[in-house]
């Protein structure tokens, strides 16, 4: 598996300073590590867990984080930087910089652009602009179909070649049967993983929210969840079939999830997301008409939302990803049906899942922070973790912080998040991925070891 | 009430105020001088972002009545056409510090989020398939008036309740009154779990129809063919046309306008003598006054036993010369 900070970010090639994270409680849960250490980085590994206060290390600068939690930092699979073609939106620094505010090492970026990233060309430029302005090593991945038309493949081995971390035509489906299955054929040569928005845009049609007792009560078309089930059910087929792997994206229905348990006890080779906002919301927060609670596949039932908290619970959905899906305040200060799809998720991840799920005790703290992760290894890279050896990705987390999202502003350039204005427990103080101190909460004082 | 944006938002005892003011207004309309001065000096804006007859006609007519200015603007010819934003527009339309604005929109939600953008009172007149209360509360004024009370009143509404605002607020409207309401129609035209959205019984068949005391056709939409909503007008016509064969001679008939005549209503029907259609468009007027007026002059009005006196006497003075 390949390392995070091999992908492209500012530090490219650099040679990190050692860091001393002194005193914090340890919690790697895949390494079943969780005592206080001091946590010594160095040559941008994780070199030594050494005793609380004991650490030594010349030149090092050290991060007092008594009385907080290091955990290894987040890797999110599902992020849209909007380069090229919206800047206006996001870009690559604004998005790196909301990811490393997030407690985030590492994100892949969509090819859902304008143009589409559907040649080894716009791989090339993409990777020189991370190398020039992301805060966190950035994947990109290149689009299944040529202009994600949905109708020919793009030159697959050569995006592959050109540095592609994988395939997505992801905001839209993959509507022939007949393409998927070319694709997954062609995966046997270029490799990579290939990442699924699944809709069927017939059964969709022209919806807006799911379908169901608060579409029917505000007079909205719905999006039934066996929109989702049915492409799910189809590509997991094919991909059976042909031996070939898949990841389903931003996975929004209990049908949905009871199908990836299938294909997975079937030996199907395939992984699956859920967002903290599918994990938290429902359909209910729609009737507020408020468009800053649409996207797609959009917010379901409580019935949904529990089939997708036990499936992270059970491991049948591998990882969590945000889908951050940045628009312009003109695209979201519209009545619902006319405003674009999609939310913001990096900054306020942790601090969601945190506040709704961890406090209250429906998933422990372990289980998130793992999922948080996991998501690298879907694409091939090792997943964040603590052990001496590790790739040096942690975030320092204070889990007694409370915070109003947004108050102090984003790191994004857009503003369209779900949680903004709500009160979070829990906030990312410090995240360091491959070595690099890649973000710093403002509030928290820093000092040079002597 | 700061804005009237939808049924779901009213309880009884507010619809009940609106009836009864609108007793007020119907009384001024039997009068040979229809206008009061009620309202002068204020100024309301008519907005419309899709074509109407019956609704903006009524709106602005009560506006007239009350003595208040008007400034009515239609989508077509207007800035909206410009691509102008409805931020902007309602921002451009503030400036003259209109007291109301009333706001038609193909969008669900858009009459809730201008009230977010404006401290004028906004009425919603139909926004998306979302709400149509104004239509709402004048079923429940024309059916009160013909009955006294709706409690454990039988109401049918039949036809194409997914793509109805009117459906979706006159069913809540009803219920909120006290009757049962039973949505019919061919099973996609239906939402799905729309008993549970709306408090009503669902059937997909006339058989039933006989229990009901009050028959409400719903208009059916050419376009819903080619949408493979139902397998042709014909069909729907066969299966679900309310018609004099149908509608049983104490039934009531009622239908929101404008009437596909022999589509969802036959010929003999419209002109049938328990057909309150016309009378709902009579009424339409006064229950328009009626929002206006609570919502304009609702707060000033002293509260409680005599809130009916104070509506009497704030319309009991015609308009004869200048004040």
């Amino acid at each position: 598996m390949r390392r995070i900070a091999s992908l492209d970010w500012r530090a490219s090639g650099s040679a990190p300073e050692p860091v001393i994270v002194r005193g914090a409680r340890v919690l790697d849960p895949r390494a079943g590590i969780d005592a206080p250490h001091d946590i010594v980085v160095r040559e941008g590994e994780i070199a030594e867990l050494a005793a609380p206060g004991s650490a030594e290390l010349e030149g090092a600068e050290v991060i007092e984080a008594e009385g907080l939690v290091a955990v290894p930092a987040f890797f999110d699979p599902h992020v849209h930087l909007r380069v090229p073609g919206r800047e206006d939106k996001e870009d690559i620094e604004t998005g790196t910089r909301a990811a490393a505010a997030g407690g985030y090492c590492g994100i892949i970026a969509m090819a859902n652009t304008n143009p589409p990233v559907d040649t080894p060309g716009a791989i090339d430029s993409l990777r020189e602009r991370a190398r020039l302005d992301a805060s966190v090593p950035v994947g990109f991945v290149a689009t299944v179909t040529r202009g994600m038309r949905g109708e020919e493949l793009t030159d697959m081995t050569e995006l592959a070649a050109a540095g592609a971390v994988g395939f997505s035509d992801d905001g839209l489906p993959i509507r022939s049967a007949r393409v998927m299955r070319r694709a997954l054929q062609y995966q046997a040569i270029a490799g990579l993983q290939i990442a699924l928005h699944e809709e069927d845009p017939e059964l969709s049609g022209s919806g807006v929210m799911h379908e169901g007792e608060v579409s029917a009560a505000v007079g909205m078309a719905g999006i039934p969840s066996v929109s989702e089930t049915v492409m799910i059910l189809r590509d997991a087929a094919l991909a059976g079939y042909e031996q070939a792997r898949i990841h389903v994206q931003h996975l929004s229905a209990a049908e949905s999830v009871e199908a990836v348990a299938r294909a997975k006890e079937a030996g199907v080779r395939i992984t699956c997301e859920a967002t903290p906002h599918h994990l938290t919301l429902t359909d209910e927060a729609v009737r507020s008409l408020d468009a800053r609670f649409k996207m797609n596949p959009p917010l379901r039932t409580e019935a949904d939302r529990q089939a997708l908290i036990e499936g992270l619970r059970s491991g049948v959905i591998d990882c969590i990803a945000t889908d951050h899906a940045p628009h312009t305040r003109q695209e979201k200060e519209v009545p619902f049906e006319q405003a674009a799809m999609g939310v913001t998720g990096l900054e306020t991840a942790f601090a969601v899942l945190y506040t709704d799920l961890v406090l209250p005790g429906v998933l422990p703290l372990e289980l998130i922070v793992e999922r948080l992760g996991a998501g690298a290894a879907a694409f091939g890279f090792e997943p964040p973790a603590l052990k001496p050896g590790s790739e040096a990705n942690l975030t320092l987390l204070d889990l007694e912080r409370t915070w109003e999202a947004g108050a102090d502003g984003w790191e994004s350039r857009s503003v369209n998040s779900f949680a903004a204005g709500r009160e979070l427990t829990g906030r990312v103080l410090v995240t360091i991925a491959g070595g690099e101190v890649a973000y710093r909460q403002r509030s928290f004082a820093m000092g040079v070891a002597q | 009430m700061r804005h009237l944006l939808s049924i779901a938002d009213l309880d009884r005892d507010e619809i009940e105020r609106i009836m009864e003011l609108a007793d007020s207004f119907a009384e001024v309309g039997r009068r040979d001088i229809k206008k009061v001065p009620t309202l002068r000096g204020r100024t309301v804006v008519s907005l419309f972002y899709e074509s109407s007859t019956r609704t903006s006609s009524s709106f602005e007519l009560a506006v007239k009545r009350l003595s208040a200015d008007l400034v009515s603007v239609k989508a077509a010819g207007s800035s909206v056409d410009k691509g102008e934003s409805l931020r902007d527009t309602i921002a451009t339309l503030s400036a003259y510090e209109p007291e109301a604005i009333v706001i038609r929109s193909p969008h669900a939600g858009a009459a809730q989020l201008v009230a977010q953008w404006t401290d004028a009172a906004v009425v919603n007149a139909g926004d998306g398939k979302h709400e149509h209360p104004s239509q709402a509360l004048l079923d429940v004024y024309t059916l009160r008036e013909r009955l006294g009370a709706l409690d454990g009143k039988q109401v049918w509404i039949v036809g194409d309740v997914l793509h109805s605002r009117v459906a979706r607020s006159t069913a809540q409207a009803f219920t909120k009154m006290g009757a049962a309401v039973t949505l019919c129609g061919p099973p996609p035209l239906i939402p799905r779990a729309a008993a549970e959205a709306l408090g009503c019984a669902v059937t997909y068949d006339l058989s039933g129809l006989g229990e009901a005391d009050v028959v409400y056709a719903l208009r059916m939409q050419r376009e819903r063919m080619a949408e493979s909503f139902v397998p042709s007008l014909r069909e729907y016509v066969a299966n679900y046309q309310i018609n004099e064969r149908r509608l049983g001679a104490r039934q009531l008939l009622m239908h929101p306008g404008p009437v596909n005549r022999g589509v969802e209503l036959s010929d003999d029907v419209i002109e049938h003598p328990n057909s309150l259609i016309t009378q709902q468009v009579r009424n339409g007027l006064f229950v328009r006054m009626a929002i206006l007026y609570e919502l304009l002059a609702g707060g000033e009005r002293p509260r409680g036993a005599r809130e009916q006196g104070a509506a009497e006497a704030a319309v009991s003075q015609p308009i004869g010369e200048p004040a």
